[in-house]
């Protein structure tokens, strides 16, 4: 069947079959930020923005996105790259594998709650699994970042959402 | 994982329903359990197009789309508002953010899961399901009934006045519950309802009377007990049914203490 | 501290591929294989034991786009280990590629290679199989000398003597000992005899086991595979194809986490099987389901200890017997077992006067263990230290005094641990750091909080050692590139540890250039120098001195060449990091010369390879102190805080030291609390999937808090040990200690569940 759908601000279109999930198609267009960690929903590698809203794409059928806007962390490299440092200096990145979601899910809790707690941070993060890292570094670079944002003291919203 | 001949995003629910007569017809909600299935689907039938994915809330109800996220009623200030933050507790520890706002909450109800969280809070409110033939029907009677072709389009919950209280247990936080349990008090008395037993929720009703003093520390621990008795556990691998009943015990009680410390109706 | 005058060492930099890694790049294998290639998939056995009578394989491959079916009568015939480890391996040649003997449920067998992932999976529905099913060997207490054996084949092989013996499904057996421990025993006030029993949890990396394989252009079998260990990988691939390792490259890319299970070739023979049949490029990935039931998991153990002390809380003797489920194949069950003893024991050297450590480890048909982080000491620490909480306990002793009173300290000899000396051990001072930080006068005593809920503390002491001592072997390359920045080639796998980052931060020490001035690369069999991997707490320490050996001989050579420059002896001029400079006449060359130097009519190579290897194993020493609040009505366990100190010599980046500790630590909650391995009665797996084998997620494991207790290792690079598996050995003893004070009632089975908590009973004492 067709699909078309906006992927990362660009109109894609493609013939695809009807069971194809979204995570195989994002992969099959170059972006490989996508990963795969688990069949069932669990781990949140797949993370990606539906019409800005994040949702597992290992679980949702690619034809369910026609008409859609679809972001990638290849789309969103300034907004990820904003706090992706503070992170990176806490050396929480790890092997790596899981960042690309929790990066993902951390640009949409950071567009719902622009200053969260850490509970709230918790809570929002809590379907992004990672075995490195024990989490708290992750904790750690988000409320650095967030502390770096306060000292600067500028008002203005990072990223402007997909088009 | 599930074999998908056919996708259509149905124009409007008379040719869901239609489509969905065959045999290898399904609707599908969020997929998310779906998809784990390893079996082939005909035709895949999409209700995303139909305007069912809001929550409306009027004078004398919340009309909830089939399509609605699970995010969308942890996030609706009306219905936390009426029912006390119960429905955000209800669905919180559901995996993630991401699942919740993938999963609908007619998949939910449709499927009549034995584990559902959104099912055993919803039995405790005033609820009822429009099916697209089958009209509107009593959620608890619903529960009940075998699957068959009709379409789930929207549930209601009538406002009628009450307080709500939402407790699970949970070997993990973002896991299956080992236990739900809601409890309600609304003017036709109090509701307690239990899931993942594992079986499908169960409403139990103050068949005895024990309540009927109002909730004190022996009430409570008397009408626990009594549900203890009255609710059929059975084991999985999160619990055996020993732990079960000890734990509807428990919850009951302390679900029963927090709804009588709630002195404010709606 | 005295060692802080370091530039690069001892800072938290951050890891070399921190932002590629956050931003998504495409740096895994499936992200840069993307060329044409077969599909690989296993058909697995539903038979914990069987005998395949037939392999029907024509259906199947009529489905379009299937390329080829192999069974066990396709592949060679000699038997190998997949085990990591130097060879001659410990573990025994236990394997075939296919086996006509399937072992457990998910032994594979047959390999389909297909176009398509599609074609591929419709043609192993096609494939009939008919098997002779066998009974099975399910429990490891009655595997040893059981009637029914695991591997009756004849040409089983163990490379070493390691008390092995297939007709008795023993894996390995062995006892040591030092003085008489059952006369100290009998000789003592309070003799506890306790046995603990562990399970065989799942690394559970995000990334799954995956291997790519292909023809290079000179017609050799390139292997692009997520692992830990590529020089035994291609030796492994060398035996289990029957070809030349001259025809094999192995190389790594950026790897999604490991934490040991990529410490065996789980999945690598498969492709490279099918490649070499067919010429084509072959990739392999394994679902989540497939790693959780075919990976490599730790070994389940039961650990009986018979501990002996006096009344004023003196611990003079041990007894310390291991059983040890190897599960189907050998992989690493001679030598994980060992740590259970020898990696617990030592940590009570004070006033030990005899012990004993016995083990055997067995074949089930269960899936095969494998390397886990901890590797057999996390298990060992768990029983030991819950004996010793227990004899704290008992003698009403506070547990972190008595273990004052008998830890090994520094300058003492452990004779537990082949009589090393504990040259550098400030496991003192982590337990008054981490006594005064974690307030344990105020959290050790149980608190009533009301409905239900107490809260109460816990504490256990950890060792590990760093590398194996007289076999690891760490290599590094270091050379010159003429804008006077360097290369750093290395063996050892970075797996998310960051240890291409620490050893380039060595190197800009030693070198007196920055860390942007390193690049560093590896691993790869062709162009790396040899390195046995990374594992066993060894790349630190070893890989880490071998780039300290590798940049002192290179600043030789840098200098001898500038002295020909400068027409002086070497010994005239001075490295001064940017330049090379002659005091006497106060000239100079800058590095970048002496880099055109190099090429140009030149005779001598900037380029320095250096191999290391140690006759010790330094442990590193850790404590770890643990609040929790118990509902004693629902049993659940809410994990407040985690503190940890930790002794890991001088941590060379102590931000992913921290981290290391942090991850370490999780893991260890994980098993403690929720993470659980079972079986039904047939063998089969339940729980193969994150739906049931539930990891911790950020809402499970409470405030963490760690700090460093810094020592000097003289035999380590810059003082440093290691750290990455020690991390994970205090979790279990602290939290199954916090909730005997919660509940009085010690839990010596993990995972200890709230179904467990809520339905026991205090033992009557």
């Amino acid at each position: 069947m067709e699909l078309k759908l906006t992927l990362n601000g660009r109109t894609v279109t493609d013939h695809i079959e009807p069971g194809l999930l979204l995570i195989d198609f994002l992969r099959s267009h170059g972006c490989f930020s996508v990963k795969r960690g688990c069949e069932t929903s669990n781990c949140g590698l797949c993370t990606v923005l539906m019409d800005g809203r994040p949702v597992l794409s290992c679980s949702m059928l690619a034809a369910r996105a026609a008409g859609h806007s679809i972001m990638t962390l290849e789309g969103l490299q300034e907004e990820a790259a904003d706090f992706a440092g503070f992170i990176a200096d806490q050396g929480a990145d790890q092997c790596g594998f899981c960042n690309p979601g929790f990066v993902m899910n951390t640009i949409a809790l950071l567009r719902e709650i622009p200053d969260p707690t850490d509970d709230e941070i918790r809570a929002f993060l809590a379907g992004n699994l990672c075995r490195c890292s024990g989490y708290d570094g992750q904790l750690r670079g988000i409320r650095r970042y967030l502390d770096s944002k306060k000292a600067d003291a500028s008002p203005e919203k990072g990223g402007s959402h997909g088009a | 994982m599930m074999n998908i001949q056919n996708y259509v995003q149905a124009e409007s629910l008379e040719e869901a329903y239609q489509l969905n007569q065959k045999r290898s017809g399904r609707i599908i909600g969020g997929m998310l359990w779906m998809k784990m299935a390893r079996n082939t689907v005909g035709t895949a039938i999409d209700l995303c197009r139909l305007g069912l994915d809001t929550i409306e809330e009027t004078e004398d109800e919340f009309s909830i789309g089939a399509m609605a996220a699970l995010r969308q009623l942890e996030q609706h200030p009306g219905l936390n508002a009426w029912t006390k933050g119960a429905a955000a507790r209800a669905v919180q520890d559901i995996v993630g953010v991401q699942f919740r706002n993938m999963a609908t909450v007619g998949g939910s109800v449709w499927g009549r899961f034995g584990f559902s969280d959104v099912l055993t809070f919803l039995l405790s409110l005033d609820t009822y399901v429009e099916l697209y033939r089958g009209g509107l029907l009593p959620l608890e009677e619903f529960a009940s009934l075998k699957k068959d072709n009709d379409i789930l389009v929207r549930i209601h919950i009538r406002k009628k006045p009450g307080a709500f209280v939402y407790q699970a247990m949970r070997n993990q936080r973002t896991d299956f519950p080992v236990l739900t349990c809601a409890l309600s008090r609304m003017e036709d008395g109090y509701r307690t309802v239990i899931g993942a037993r594992p079986g499908r929720a169960l409403v139990l009703r103050d068949e005895t009377n024990l309540l009927a003093g109002g909730i004190t520390e022996e009430s409570a621990e008397a009408f626990a007990s009594w549900a203890a008795e009255r609710i059929p556990v059975g084991s999985n691998l999160r619990g055996s049914a020993a732990y079960r009943t000890q734990l509807v015990r428990v919850l009951v009680k302390r679900g029963l203490l927090e709804l009588g410390g709630k002195e404010t109706w709606n | 501290m005295e060692h802080n005058t370091y530039r690069e060492v001892g800072k938290p930099v951050r890891k070399k591929d921190a932002m590629q890694l956050l931003l998504g790049k495409p740096v895994y294998m499936d992200d840069i294989t993307q060329g044409p290639a077969l599909v690989v998939k296993l058909l697995r056995s539903p038979h914990a034991n069987a005998l395949v009578r037939e392999v029907k394989t024509a259906a199947a491959l009529k489905v379009p786009g299937v390329e080829a079916v192999y069974t066990w009568e396709d592949v060679p015939k000699t038997r190998f280990t997949i085990a990591g480890q130097t060879y001659p391996e410990p573990s025994p040649y236990d394997r075939l590629i296919l086996d006509r003997h399937v072992r457990f449920v998910g032994d594979p067998v047959a390999i389909i290679a297909a176009e398509t992932e599609k074609a591929a999976l419709r043609a192993m529905k096609l494939i009939k199989v008919t098997y002779e099913v066998l009974e099975p060997v399910l429990d490891f207490r009655s595997a040893k000398d059981n009637p029914i054996l695991v591997h009756p084949e004849e040409d089983w092989y163990p490379p070493c003597p390691v008390g092995g013996d297939s007709r008795r499904n023993l894996v390995a057996s062995d006892v040591n000992a030092d003085g008489d421990v059952e006369a100290v025993l009998a000789d003592c006030e309070i003799v506890l005899d306790r046995t603990y029993h562990t399970k065989a949890f799942s690394q559970a990396m995000m990334e799954t086991f995956r291997t790519y394989t292909e023809l290079d252009r000179y017609g050799r079998l390139h292997v692009i595979s997520s692992t830990q260990i590529v020089f035994h990988c291609r030796r492994i691939l060398s035996q289990a194809l029957g070809i030349p390792k001259s025809r094999i490259r192995v190389e790594k890319p950026r790897i999604g986490g490991g934490f040991g299970a990529k410490q065996t070739a789980v999945c690598e023979v498969y492709p490279a099987f099918v490649t070499m049949k067919t010429g084509k490029p072959a990739k392999l990935i394994y679902t989540r389901e497939e790693s959780q039931i075919a990976g490599s998991p730790r070994h389940e153990m039961e650990i009986h200890v018979r501990l002996g002390a006096d009344r004023d809380g003196r611990i003079r003797g041990i007894d310390l017997y291991t059983l040890s489920n190897s599960g189907a194949y050998g992989e690493h069950g001679p030598t994980t077992v060992g740590l259970s003893g020898h990696k617990s024991i030592p940590l009570y050297t004070g006033n030990l006067e005899a012990f004993r450590f016995g083990y055997d480890v067995v074949y089930t048909n269960l899936q095969a263990a494998g390397a886990y982080r901890g590797y057999g000491a996390t298990q060992g620490i768990y029983a030991l230290e819950t004996t010793v909480n227990e004899l704290a306990e008992q003698l009403g002793m506070d547990p972190t005094a008595i273990r004052d009173k008998n830890m090994v300290k520094e300058g003492m000899k452990m004779p537990a641990y082949y009589n090393e000396p504990a040259n550098a051990c400030a496991l003192d001072r982590c337990m008054e750091h981490c006594r005064q930080m974690f307030h344990w006068e105020e959290k050790y005593p149980v608190r009533d909080m009301g409905n239900g809920k107490v809260r109460a503390a816990g504490v256990a002491m950890a060792m590990q050692g760093s590398c194996i001592s007289n076999v690891d072997v760490g290599s590094a390359t270091i050379k010159l590139t003429e804008d006077g920045s360097y290369n750093l080639i290395i063996g050892a796998a970075d797996m998310g540890t960051g240890c291409d980052t620490i050893l380039a931060q060595m190197a800009a020490e030693c070198m007196d250039c920055s860390v942007e001035d390193v690049a560093v690369f590896g691993a790869d069999t062709d162009a790396s120098p040899y390195d046995s991997g990374s594992y066993a707490s060894s790349t630190t320490y070893i890989t880490g001195k071998a780039v300290e050996r590798a940049c002192a001989e290179l600043k030789t050579q840098i200098c001898a060449i500038a002295a020909g420059m400068l027409d002086c002896e070497p010994t005239e001029v001075v490295f001064e990091g940017k330049q090379v400079r002659r005091p006497d006449t106060g000239e100079a060359v800058s590095l970048e010369q002496i880099g055109y130097k190099t090429q140009a009519a030149s005779t001598q190579a900037a380029e320095a390879t250096v191999s290391h290897s140690s006759p010790i194993s330094p442990p590193p020493f850790m404590v770890g102190m643990v609040e929790i609040e118990l509902d004693k009505e629902t049993g659940l366990v809410t994990v407040l805080d985690y503190m940890a100190v930790v002794d890991c010599g001088l941590p060379i980046n102590p931000a992913l030291a921290r981290i290391q500790t942090e991850g370490g630590i999780v893991q260890g909650i994980g098993h403690t609390l929720m993470e659980d391995v079972r079986y039904d009665h047939n063998g089969r797996p339940i729980g193969s999937s994150f739906i049931q084998y539930k990891l911790p997620t950020r809402l499970d494991m409470g405030r963490l808090h760690v700090e460093f207790e810094h020592s000097f290792e003289p035999t380590g690079p810059f003082g440093a040990k290691s750290i990455g598996e020690i991390v994970i050995n205090t979790p279990a003893p602290a939290l199954t200690h916090a909730i005997y004070r919660a509940t009085g009632v010690w839990h010596r089975e993990l995972p200890i569940t709230p179904e467990k908590i809520a339905l026991s009973r205090p033992e009557p004492s």
